[in-house]
């Protein structure tokens, strides 16, 4: 069939290849804190190792696993009662409560767990109210301990809820409403419908939803730390601080990164069904079904319930302790752990931008199934939890820190001492992995909307490449690159786990500092720190919720 | 001096070829149409002529120039053709006066202007000017689009399947209207579409392609009553094949009636043949002798469409005009009118349906 065999090479080829080699060579960088946990679960045990199986391992493990139920209970029955009360129904509130059920999301759940052990211990405001009114000495009443397992899973959920309410919020506008209509039409009533249609094909959503909840909850160091909890990040921190045995340490990683690995071939799974959810894609305008009366007080109340708890009540308590510790806090020292944060964050922020912008064309201009999954495995690192991406990158850093060092002692003489790890650079590496995924779903999605028509009329019109680039691209994606670089920096800005184990000695940071206040029992001096990672995690929230209100296509509000 | 010319050109991906060996010419200001089913290899051939595709063999020459040949292609922002494609692909951070601007914008600014009001105009979009492109229909998005590829004044407009996202009702009429547009301005087109009508109402000349093959080129008239062969005869209209047997050079018998007409080379007397018969060749007679078996009947407003059944089985159609209303079952007059009778050998017929 072919006459002349003129198979023309195109000249951009050799340019490619060095392309899809830098991304395989960059996905391999950031896989290997993952690649070298997972390499101690061959290795042979010691006996803190033994010693943790028949003593501890049980106890995290039965922890972990009631955290992670109780947590499912509470974002799921939050999460999706109030997606359905504010998509579906129509009540006094309801287009305030549809972006303020996502404000929980900005409070990194230590920080949630110190304000509530503030107000609720012995001394704080609640109790001494209480004993005020009824004249209640110590012992002589019972009071729900905060500091518990219950009270972990209280306020983790508190935050986490968000999660769930958002994927199934998305999951109810995007449903046909025909097929709601036709459920009515064969006798169902609103409630049945929502049971036996609309429930079923969000579930998918939900699940979704309920994985990216519980791989926070057990990436969690901060709350069940504080709280007393021991599960796998506390135990992790413990061998590796405790102990300093990086071994065992990194055979527990292994343990806890088994667990996670269940929670996203769970989210996976679910995101590919959902592709079988979609029902149409013709959107008729939602006719909410309208609350009055008693009814309307209800929706009204588990609506507002969660922003109060979530939300309103701890950020109220992070503001009084500000204000009232302001003149001893807001020192040059402050000054000097917001500095320290604010650099970490954006270095790492244009970091993360830097290779999701070159990963991401190369996957939209490569079209190769080795990028792809080198692509895939450069954005594990969401799911992954600080303390074991701590571990990951310490252990090499330190074994190439010390080589390198007997090396050039032997060969000449010279200690180079501590190059990598104990650095800042391994800090900003170890952020990299965790939070690179966020940064590339971020571009992915802006690269989305440029069809590649667009490419192709901007050549039709006159334009080299290049330009097609400078003129199409840049503009379309001045927004994608803004959230990218804001999401991470408000990321990197509440991480505490790996910034406590990574830190230079003497580095500061308002996570830091927060924990540590904590810690002394000095919980009206986390509150400064804590309310400006608040306020910046607050950035983010108003983005999504401006994002939800425009996501309905021809849908009005 | 032909605008453009394809010279046995073939593109392949991999070992999968999906045009072969196709040629053709286009005049100035002429119109034509690629047309043929889904995966047929048209859309490739359009995207090799726009530069964004290479060739695998064969040329490519534009204005006489040598734009594509298989170790060269010459890049699309230095071939001035313009496009229009299937998704619009308007910018949609620009306006629609500053998307048409878009390709003339090494032109000095009062030029620009005045082309892009005149654009506007003749699209008859001008008071959309400062509007954005979500905020238009899609008809409406697709003339901004028309006036963007026309803005440079390029010598050859490509349509990759431009009116496939419309209703049914509006592509003819918007077809019509491109048409006018382009004749207005002599410029030469050619359109990629998998929708007969869309290209009868916009092209001179029509390439039915089947499996990246060019079956035939001619004018819509020509497809339709001359078929070049079966797959044309069968994609382009309606119409039923029936058996036949050839009688002599110029006579063949079939169930329906004696036919005149040329016999197809080669075939003798006893040779099977197929005959195609259009429901426009089949006339409603009350009181013609010969009868069909109404069998199914469509209302089409101005006409009817009958299936008949003769006696030995074999279905045609037949156009009727409304006010002749006959029930199912009923015995329907009919006479012959058939101005060029097309025949084909039976075996091509059955390779045909092998095909299928």
């Amino acid at each position: 069939m072919i006459k002349t065999p003129h198979i023309s090479k195109s000249s951009k080829l050799p340019r490619f290849n060095l392309g899809a080699i830098s991304i395989i060579a960059i996905a391999l960088i950031l896989a290997l804190p993952i690649m070298v946990i997972a390499s101690f679960v061959f290795q042979p045990s010691n006996d803190n190792w033994q010693h943790l199986v028949n003593v501890l391992l049980g106890e995290y493990i039965s922890n972990s696993l009631l955290l992670m139920l109780g947590v499912a209970a509470g974002v799921i029955s939050m999460g999706v009662i109030t997606a359905w009360l504010t998509s579906m129904c129509e009540f006094p509130g309801r287009r305030f409560f549809s972006w303020a059920l996502l404000l929980p999301l900005a409070i990194p759940a230590y920080i949630i767990a110190y304000t509530y052990t503030g107000l609720l211990d012995f001394s704080g405001p609640v109790q001494s109210q209480l004993r005020g009114w009824f004249g209640w000495k110590y012992g002589d009443y019972w009071f729900p301990e905060v500091r518990s397992l219950g009270g972990a899973i209280a306020m983790l959920s508190l935050v986490l809820y968000p999660y769930v309410y958002m994927m199934t919020r998305a999951a109810f506008l995007e449903q046909s409403i025909c097929v709601l209509e036709v459920s009515r039409t064969l006798g169902n009533s609103p409630l049945a419908s929502f049971f036996k249609v609309a429930l079923p094909l969000a579930r998918p959503a939900i699940i979704t939803g309920l994985s990216l909840a519980l791989m926070e909850t057990l990436a969690d160091f901060g709350t069940v730390q504080y709280f007393g909890v021991s599960t796998f990040t506390t135990g992790i921190f413990r061998t590796w601080f405790g102990m300093g045995d990086s071994a065992t340490a990194a055979k527990l990683s292994a343990v806890l990164l088994g667990f996670v690995f269940v929670l996203i071939m769970l989210e996976r799974w679910s995101r590919s069904r959902a592709r079988f959810h979609h029902t149409s894609n013709k959107y008729t305008a939602i006719k909410r079904y309208p609350l009055t009366g008693f009814r309307a007080l209800l929706a009204l109340l588990a609506c507002l319930l969660p922003v109060l708890f979530g939300f309103i009540l701890p950020a109220t308590q992070l503001l009084v302790w500000s204000l009232t510790t302001a003149e001893e806090t807001l020192d040059s020292h402050f000054f000097k752990l917001l500095t320290n944060s604010l650099m970490l964050a954006s270095i790492t922020a244009l970091l993360a931008l830097a290779i999701a912008l070159l990963l991401s064309y190369g996957k939209r201009l490569l079209k190769s199934p080795l990028v792809n999954t080198s692509v895939r495995i450069a954005s594990m690192g969401y799911a992954i939890p600080g303390t074991v991406i701590a571990v990951g990158v310490l252990i090499p850093f330190a074994w190439l820190d010390n080589t390198l060092d007997s090396w050039m002692r032997e060969h000449f003489n010279i200690s180079t001492g501590l190059l990598l790890s104990g650095t800042l650079f391994a800090l900003v590496f170890a952020y990299t992995v965790r939070f690179l995924s966020v940064s590339i779903q971020a571009i992915d999605s802006g690269l989305e909307k440029i069809r590649p028509s667009m490419d192709d009329a901007g050549r039709s019109l006159g334009l080299s490449p290049l330009r097609v680039l400078r003129q199409i691209h840049l503009p379309l994606m001045k927004g994608t690159v803004l959230t990218a670089l804001l999401l991470v920096f408000v990321d990197v800005l509440k991480e505490l786990p790996a910034t406590l184990i990574m830190r230079p000695f003497n580095f500061n940071t308002l996570a830091v500092r927060a924990y540590e206040m904590a810690s002394d029992e000095r919980l009206a001096d986390a509150g400064a720190p804590a309310l400006m990672i608040v306020l910046a995690g607050l950035l983010p929230i108003i983005l999504l919720s401006r994002a939800i209100s425009h996501s309905r296509a021809g849908g009005s509000q | 001096m032909a605008l453009l010319e394809l010279k046995d050109v073939s593109i392949a991906y991999g070992n999968n070829i999906v045009v072969d060996d196709f040629s053709l010419t286009l005049d100035k200001g002429e119109i034509a149409c690629l047309l043929g089913p889904s995966g047929c290899g048209k859309t490739s051939l359009l995207r090799a002529i726009a530069g964004f595709e290479t060739i695998r063999t064969g040329e490519i020459y534009l204005n006489g120039e040598l734009v594509s040949q298989p170790a060269k292609t010459l890049a699309p922002e230095k071939r001035h053709i313009g496009m229009v494609f299937q998704d619009f692909a308007l910018f949609p951070h620009l306006n629609n006066a500053d998307n048409i601007r878009f390709g003339i914008r090494h032109l000095k600014r009062a030029e620009q202007k005045k082309r892009v009001n005149e654009l506007l105009e003749l699209i008859g979009l001008s008071q959309m000017k400062h509007r954005y492109p979500h905020e238009l229909s899609g008809a409406q998005q697709q003339r901004i689009a028309l006036a963007r590829a026309l803005a440079p004044k390029p010598s050859l407009l490509l349509l990759d399947e431009p009116f496939s996202s419309m209703d049914v009702e509006l592509r003819g009429e918007l077809a019509r209207e491109v048409r006018k547009i382009l004749k207005h301005q002599g410029i030469s087109a050619i359109l990629v579409s998998h929708d007969q009508h869309e290209a009868f109402a916009m092209a001179d000349n029509i390439g039915i392609i089947k499996d990246g093959k060019l079956q035939q080129w001619d004018t819509p008239y020509n497809l339709y009553h001359k078929p070049a062969n079966l797959f044309v005869a069968d994609f382009i209209g309606h119409g039923a094949l029936i058996e036949g047997a050839v009688i002599d050079n110029n006579t063949i018998d079939t169930s329906l009636a004696r036919l005149e007409g040329k016999v197809p080379k080669g075939c003798q007397k006893g040779c099977k043949v197929k005959v195609l018969v259009r429901p426009d060749d089949i006339l409603h007679d009350d009181c013609s002798p010969r009868k069909a078996l109404i069998v199914d009947r469509n209302f089409r407003g101005a006409n009817y469409l009958y299936t008949l059944e003769l006696e030995d089985g074999t279905r045609l159609f037949s156009l009727v005009h409304s006010h002749h209303k006959h029930e199912i079952g009923e015995q329907l007059g009919i006479t012959l009118e058939i101005d060029d009778l097309v025949v084909f050998p039976a075996q091509d017929a059955s390779e045909h349906q092998k095909d299928k």
